[in-house]
């Protein structure tokens, strides 16, 4: 009886949630959307912008980060992409495109710092 | 039976996640900011080096005329014309004033080493000798260093593999390894960066690099210098003026 009680209030937490979920992801995705299309257009500080929103929406959302961290590489602020990288591979490990633009953007932070001596 | 269901149901939400996640490659341009704020700086002078090694290059006057060329395209400061400046006699000039004007000059150069370049490396510490050279041609970044140039060679362990055929035909592959001599050349030395208002080092980076041939390949040495100076370049102009690396990303939805 108790199992059931805890398994219903679970349940309807679940369905709940759900759509209040749903609505931050659908919002986030139109905000990454946005942002890689005025990206294309080669507006990336308003790209970035729609990208920072994504995330504050849906922080669980890895291809937002991804894409916040091509925004901040193409800025040079290889702080904020090394930290957005890390945050995308850390919701989404097994993605091989996030894996690709790291390894990639790793390449030039790991020269740029054995050029600067550190 | 419920480990297959659960198994299939989430294999089934991979795919339906990788569907629906599309992707776009995007060019993207990464900047590199400059090693040395040359901002107070128009004009950029590439004075002349203390070369040595071998004689079958001058590395001064190729060295100068490389960095002007490439300095000429790839930046936005103005080179200045000027001869190349013979730093050898410059800093034998300070180390010992002449003591016989009919005493004929020493054959050839006299820097075959690194201990031989040690020996005049304090012609960089002269302060006021740059500031002269800066006030003499309206005090730009002055461009100054070391290089050397020398034969090498090297013997090394190679592997290959050598077919063989067993006593019944049957074929096989062995690793063989052998030693083989190489032979090349290796670059090494010092970009120094002196403000011409001052006369003050306002940088130096140090570089290495080396080359080496089969030893019956026959490579002119200047053919050798210029390939190890390209590698030495992207680094040289990335002290002094900022750089975009051009690469594509994938971006998400």
């Amino acid at each position: 009886m108790r199992v059931r009680r805890v398994i219903g209030a679970l349940l309807l937490a679940v369905f709940v949630s759900a759509p209040v979920l749903a609505d931050e992801r659908d919002d986030a995705k139109a905000q990454v959307q946005f942002g890689i299309r005025v990206a294309q257009l080669g507006l990336w500080r308003e790209a970035v912008t729609h990208w920072e929103r994504a995330v504050k929406l849906d922080p669980t959302y890895a291809p937002a980060y991804n894409n916040l961290a091509i925004g901040y590489e193409h800025q040079g602020d290889f702080e904020k992409a090394r930290n957005a990288y890390e945050k995308a591979l850390e919701l989404s490990p097994n993605n091989a495109y996030i894996k690709q633009n790291y390894e990639l953007f790793r390449e030039i932070n790991d020269r740029t710092n054995k050029q600067d001596g550190r | 039976m419920t480990a297959r269901i659960s198994r299939t149901v989430v294999s089934l939400a991979a795919v339906l996640a990788a569907a629906c996640t599309s992707y776009y490659e995007i060019p993207i341009e990464t900047p590199i900011r400059a090693k040395l704020d040359v901002g107070a700086f128009q004009r950029v002078l590439v004075a002349g080096f203390l070369a040595g090694g071998s004689d079958d290059v001058d590395g001064n006057l190729e060295t100068t005329r490389l960095l002007r060329s490439q300095l000429r395209t790839k930046s936005d400061l103005r080179v200045i014309d000027a001869d190349v400046l013979p730093l050898i006699e410059v800093a034998g000039g300070e180390r010992k004033a002449p003591t016989d004007a009919t005493t004929p000059a020493p054959a050839g150069n006299p820097i075959k080493n690194d201990k031989d370049i040690d020996q005049y490396q304090h012609v960089f510490a002269n302060t006021e000798y740059w500031k002269k050279i800066g006030e003499e041609y309206q005090q730009p970044l002055i461009v100054t260093g070391t290089v050397l140039f020398t034969s090498r060679e090297q013997t090394q362990m190679q592997q290959r593999e050598q077919e063989v055929f067993d006593t019944l035909g049957r074929r096989r592959t062995v690793a063989e390894r052998r030693l083989v001599e190489r032979k090349g050349f290796g670059l090494q030395g010092r970009f120094i960066f002196i403000d011409g208002r001052t006369g003050a080092t306002l940088h130096s980076q140090n570089f290495t690099e080396s080359i080496l041939y089969d030893a019956n390949r026959q490579t002119p040495a200047l053919s050798s210098y210029f390939e190890l100076m390209d590698k030495l370049i992207p680094n040289f102009l990335a002290t002094l003026s900022s750089q975009k690396i051009k690469g594509t990303r994938i971006l998400l939805n």
